[in-house]
């Protein structure tokens, strides 16, 4: 569509880090006026590609230039003041100051030497004018949600008089429509000749809004193709380089074993379990072999729910039965002894120790469960590692690695692995595959499968509702904080069906009968 | 040059170069300000020399920066520690000048042990304050800090309290195979952490919580009860350095005994690259920043430099030491020597010019 110039070009990028190549003679152009989607697997090297161009890492080899000129930024504050502004895929603003603060915090406007908060605030609300957001811009950024913080990093980034946009996975903490509102700016900012590199493990959103894709494979590059050119069957084939037999194979698989529920014997049965401010009680019952999808809107109290059942939160009312005896899920450590474990949705903040190896991420709650004084022995735990680095085939394979090395795909599968270490009953997984290309995906929703067949019940959270509908046995819907349904995963059941649950909240457990 | 080359680079990568190089500069430059400096000799089948006056000196300070950088590794702090060493010593020495006989053995031993159980409690204390009050470390240690001092004082009833105890200055000053017993107190204090937190899964419990301790919780760890550990760890090294730093002087002062240690005791964790933001600890560069922080203390006096600048002369050391550690100054250096940037990769040879001497 657009002839001009580039306005951005890397030309022949190289990165190594110890142990890993991680961009290999890329090359990558940026149009003015465009949406630019960069497309690959987790560990393909998009994350890394941005980084270098911003200054955050060195470049071992290679050019960037920006308008013809050759740049190489110390980091993102030289490249934001030349026009490369970025937003981060977990959002980087400090969430103890205000809106405001957080906009201008580092170029703060200057008045003989004071910073005139007047003028702070009224250009923090005007640009929040522009992206349609009315908030109070004295609140602390922690107040508010993912969502509107994402809408203030994007804020912060604008401002910077950006020439190029880089939007590094914005879409992966919203919903839909969160997600249309970031398209409108999107579309608002590119008309205005803004160049925008976007990032996002969504197909359905590079279909969306991108006029170009770029493809990454194992930190080299696959090809540049305009969006008409390249079908999304394609793009796949693309990405993960090989034949998609994994998705075949689960499209083969949805819901073949239902029949299994038939035969399960209740492990976990709450009834009325509930926390005040956080979810209404509710009652449910999981049998073991059994796939439970936890569907629902952002914020309708689907991460409340599995919080709850982990003893994270603290219930103040409602009884748990774990095989049919009286229980309390005080805290983690007694759902861990009941055979529960966790994977919470914030990988960095609730999931990996980022100071600590793959292998010492990988036993640590099994560890925990043994207590301190008892060690688990040295080739006990390699044995265990390995098994799993092999069995989800965790890149890159080095179990004495900083967890933190790991792209966020392989961190999950990381965090997957410390909880299957521990054999446990029923396993939570909230939002296992958020942020998640689709091969690794593909491999974590076929897991979740096998486990179930194996006799592991899994609590699946996700918002993603075809994901939920192919995995799930039974799918319980919440909104607004409450539990509104539960639907046998039988063939009256459907995407349409589950969304007018979540949109009404009326269908109840007697009328999907 | 690449075999050699890439040894050289990671021997330069190592963690603990830059405070082995730091400490072997220091040991050379008073060598050559004073040649004998590292002679030893046998006298009354003791070992004499500065060299072994410095290891002595160091086993105190060693002691508390063990425990230190436990507290550290979680994430928090211990300020109270120059305190415990307080009131520690004046409990130990007020039991001893009581007592009939001050060189009876089981004297002494119930005098440390009195002692011992009450930098326990006060250990229990900093650990309550900060894993179940929930109390900023700096701030909950700090009540400990200020009000020990007093307590030290209180129990001495004001006086300095001096003893006359052979037992029991034999913690400080006795003799074991030739070298003194503070050095084999320290050295078994640091294996017991060693075996205490490597050999167990503690350590890594320790460095789970404080690198996360939200992630550490829900994978089933007792943060909590770890946190509380460590300071009560952390007080029972610092009692048993107490004991050390009185005996050296035959009593204890209410006052002065371990001023100023907590600050010294961080800065040997710091040195021995264990990161104030908690997680990852390593006892080994501890006690090496320990032992750098007392041949620094040890150099001050033997080049006679006057105590008005002594202080400034620690802190320039200090600086450099924290400086030539840290990897984006190095960097930094190593960019502008080169010229422009982006760096190509550093040769050795320029790495090798930037060793201060």
């Amino acid at each position: 569509m657009t002839d001009s110039r580039p306005v951005l070009t890397m030309t022949g990028i190289s990165k190594s880090f110890p142990g890993v190549r991680a961009l290999h003679n890329v090359d990558f152009r940026l149009l003015p006026g465009e949406v630019h989607a960069l497309m690959g697997e987790n560990g393909a090297g998009k994350s890394t590609l941005i980084k270098v161009l911003t200054g955050v890492y060195g470049i071992d080899e290679g050019t960037v230039t920006l308008d013809g000129e050759q740049v190489a930024f110390n980091g993102p504050m030289q490249a934001a003041a030349a026009g490369v502004s970025t937003v981060y895929q977990e959002v980087n603003l400090c969430p103890n100051l205000s809106v405001a603060e957080n906009i201008f915090i580092g170029r703060e406007p200057r008045r003989l030497g004071a910073i005139p908060w007047g003028e702070v605030r009224r250009r923090a609300r005007q640009l929040l004018a522009r992206l349609d957001l009315d908030i109070d811009v004295t609140a602390p950024v922690g107040s508010f949600s993912l969502a509107v913080q994402q809408m203030v990093a994007i804020a912060r980034a604008i401002d910077v008089q950006a020439r190029v946009l880089i939007l590094d996975e914005p879409t992966s903490s919203l919903d839909a429509g969160e997600v249309a509102q970031l398209f409108r700016i999107m579309r608002q900012l590119r008309d205005e000749g803004i160049a925008i590199l976007f990032v996002t493990h969504f197909l359905d959103q590079v279909y969306g809004i991108a006029d170009r894709i770029t493809v990454l494979r194992n930190g080299a590059l696959v090809g540049e193709y305009p969006i008409a050119e390249l079908p999304q069957l394609a793009l796949v084939e693309k990405m993960i380089g090989k034949e998609l037999d994994v998705l075949e194979l689960m499209e083969e698989h949805p819901r073949q074993s239902v029949t299994a529920t038939e035969g399960g014997s209740p492990l976990v049965q709450v009834s009325q379990l509930g926390r005040r401010g956080s979810v209404a009680p509710f009652s449910l019952t999981i049998n073991a072999g059994e796939v439970v999808g936890l569907a629902g809107l952002l914020g309708s109290g689907r991460t409340e729910v599995a919080r709850l059942l982990f003893g994270a939160d603290r219930a103040d009312r409602g009884e748990v039965r774990v095989d049919g005896a009286r229980t309390g899920l005080r805290n983690p450590v007694q759902a861990i002894e009941q055979g529960i474990g966790f994977c919470s949705e914030n990988r960095r903040a609730e999931g990996i120790i980022a100071d600590l190896s793959v292998r010492e991420n990988m036993i640590l709650a099994m560890q925990a469960a043994r207590g301190w004084l008892r060690p688990i022995p040295r080739r006990r735990q390699d044995e265990l590692v390995d098994r799993y680095i092999k069995a989800l085939s965790i890149r890159p394979a080095n179990p004495e690695m900083p967890v933190r090395n790991l792209s966020g795909g392989n961190q999950q599968k990381v965090l997957l692995a410390r909880w299957l270490i521990t054999e446990p009953r029923l396993l939570i997984l909230d939002e296992p595959t958020r942020g998640i290309d689709i091969g690794a995906k593909a491999e974590i929703q076929k897991l979740v499968v096998q486990l179930s067949d194996g006799g592991m019940a899994v609590l699946f959270i996700s918002a993603e509702l075809e994901e939920v509908l192919r995995l799930s046995h039974r799918i319980v819907v919440m909104r607004d904080r409450q539990l509104v349904a539960q639907l046998d995963n039988d063939d009256t059941v459907d995407a349409d069906r589950v969304m007018q649950t979540i949109a009404s909240g009326t269908e109840r457990e007697e009328a999907s009968r | 040059m690449s075999d050699a080359g890439n040894r050289f680079r990671t021997l330069l990568g190592h963690r603990l170069f830059w405070p082995v190089a730091v400490l072997v500069v220091m040991l050379a430059a008073n060598t050559v300000y004073r040649p004998g400096f590292l002679a030893v000799e046998l006298n009354n089948g003791h070992l004499y020399g500065t060299p072994i006056d410095i290891l002595r000196l160091s086993a105190p300070l060693i002691l508390v920066a063990l425990g230190m950088t436990l507290v550290i590794s979680t994430g928090g702090i211990d300020l109270s520690v120059g305190s415990v060493c307080a009131i520690s010593g004046a409990i130990a020495c007020l039991y001893i000048s009581r007592a009939p006989d001050q060189d009876n053995l089981v004297t002494v031993l119930t005098a440390l042990a009195m002692a011992l159980g009450v930098a326990l409690v006060l250990g229990a204390w900093n650990g309550v304050l900060v894993s179940v009050i929930g109390i900023q470390p700096i701030i909950a240690t700090l009540i400990l800090m200020v009000a020990g001092r007093g307590l030290a004082q209180l129990i001495a009833e004001g006086q300095i309290i001096t003893i006359n105890s052979g037992p029991y200055r034999a913690i400080g000053l006795g003799h074991l195979l030739t070298l003194p017993l503070a050095i084999f107190i320290a050295l078994a204090a640091a294996l017991l952490v060693a075996a205490f937190t490597r050999r167990t899964a503690l350590g890594m419990i320790v460095e789970s919580v404080g690198g996360n301790r939200e992630a550490s919780r829900l994978a089933g760890i007792r943060s909590g009860r770890v946190v509380f550990l460590v300071y009560v760890v952390s007080a029972a090294c610092a009692a048993i350095a107490g004991f050390m730093m009185t005996a050296n002087v035959s009593s204890a002062d209410g006052n002065n005994t371990g001023l100023w240690v907590e600050l010294d005791a961080i800065l040997a964790v710091v040195i021995g690259g264990t990161s104030l933001a908690g997680g990852r600890f390593y006892l080994g560069g501890t006690i090496l920043g320990a032992l750098i922080i007392q041949t620094l203390t040890t150099t001050v006096y033997a080049m006679n430099i006057s105590p008005q600048t002594a202080l400034l002369f620690k802190a320039v050391v200090v600086i450099a030491v924290c400086l030539i550690q840290a990897p984006a100054f190095r960097a930094k250096f190593r960019r502008r020597r080169a010229g422009t940037p982006p760096p190509p990769q550093s040769s050795p040879q320029r790495q090798k010019e930037q060793v201060p001497a």
